[in-house]
């Protein structure tokens, strides 16, 4: 019986250089994974592979050299530990994330909590080539949102409140970007400069800074054969549903107008940028 | 907040990050709740992190203040321990 190896492929099972030997990639979110995910896949290495995994560049896992007649059975046990296998091909991969404002000090959005609701709106949605989101919690961009073919970065919209302002100036100090002044006794924001990073409110020993959570939005990112950083077509994201409205219109126009094999990138080179841009500003402004 | 009296000071301008938020969280260590620490401090990166990390810390930045030489003094109250 010959081998469908694109079925294999889409089912995360990768082809390895040793002949009827297998990569199983795992689905996994934001680069999570449970204490009894990590215990049976350490199970499923011994026991079917040859004893190591490999942890992948988009924060997945691969336990390599499975073989061909055990692959049903791998998936069989991987599920008593709560895993299953992921994806590869023309289609939604692994959803990645940092740990955002529910772990880091730094973070302005939860970062995890936006990569599980777009795995379970896209995870392995057929698309004409392989789509990437990239989910980052602030300016630092751990996570390197212009990477994918569309970015989330988390963002602050902030704002000064004169009546809990003791005037230490710590803000000015922590702005990286100058957009902090003080002006007679009073801060000034250049909204200009404001890069949205959040340090001034979380530095703020008096919590005069207020902040607005929002979301960056980059579109074409690609970090493969041809380098290509992400742009950002849109104003400051400030709700949820604003964003999935986004995230739909931008997988929609890749799904509708992409040829086979086709990058996100090339497509909107070969559209026309004006085109995606009159339909992210529709789904923008609802 | 405009008084306070300084029972406690530390120097952070001989170290870099991340040993200066160690070494002005170690001498706050050996204050009591309510006492207050000024930390010395010079301009750049010790200036734009260590009130954060005081104020992530739950202790209560009261003033800082420009010596106009590229160093700075950060008026902390001791909180919690």
């Amino acid at each position: 019986m010959a081998v469908d190896y694109a079925t294999l492929k889409k089912g995360g099972f990768m082809r390895q250089k040793q002949k009827n030997n297998f990569s199983l990639r795992l689905a996994v979110v934001g680069g999570n994974l449970t204490a009894e995910n990590l215990q049976i896949i350490a199970k499923v290495a011994e026991k079917y592979g040859d004893g190591h995994v490999h942890l992948t560049s988009r924060q997945s896992v691969e336990i390599p050299f499975i073989k061909l007649d055990d692959v049903e059975e791998v998936k069989e046990v991987l599920a008593t530990g709560g895993c299953k296998p992921g994806v590869c091909g023309p289609r939604v991969r692994t959803i990645t994330a940092c740990q955002g404002s529910a772990v880091c000090p730094s973070g302005n959005i939860d970062s995890y909590d936006i990569a599980k609701k777009l795995d379970e709106r896209y995870f392995a949605r057929e698309l004409p080539h392989k789509f990437k989101f990239g989910v980052t919690g602030c300016q630092n961009n751990c996570l390197k949102a212009e990477e994918n073919d569309v970015g989330i970065k988390g963002a602050s919209i902030v704002e000064w409140e004169e009546a809990a302002c003791i005037n230490c100036g710590i803000c000015e100090k922590t702005c990286r970007v100058d957009a902090i002044s003080t002006v007679d006794g009073k801060i000034v924001l250049n909204e200009e400069k404001c890069n949205n990073c959040g340090r001034c409110v979380k530095a703020c020993p008096t919590d005069a800074w207020k902040a607005t959570p929002a979301f960056e939005v980059s579109f074409g990112g690609l970090f493969g054969n041809r380098v290509y950083k992400g742009e950002k077509y849109l104003p400051l994201v400030t709700s949820e549903e604003q964003l999935f409205r986004i995230t739909d219109a931008a997988i929609q126009f890749f799904d509708d107008n992409a040829n086979p094999g086709e990058r996100f990138r090339m497509t909107l080179e070969r559209v026309g940028l004006d085109k995606f841009e009159e339909k992210i500003k529709e789904a923008y402004n609802g | 907040m405009a008084d306070f009296t300084i029972d406690e000071t530390v120097d952070i301008t001989d170290v870099v990050c991340p040993m200066t938020f160690v070494k002005a969280k170690v001498a706050m260590e050996e204050l009591e709740i309510g006492q207050v620490l000024s930390v010395h401090m010079n301009d750049g990166e010790p200036v734009q992190n260590v009130p954060r990390s005081f104020k992530e810390e739950g202790q209560q930045v009261l003033k800082l203040i420009d010596n106009e030489d590229g160093t700075y003094d950060l008026i902390v109250k001791k909180l919690e321990e």
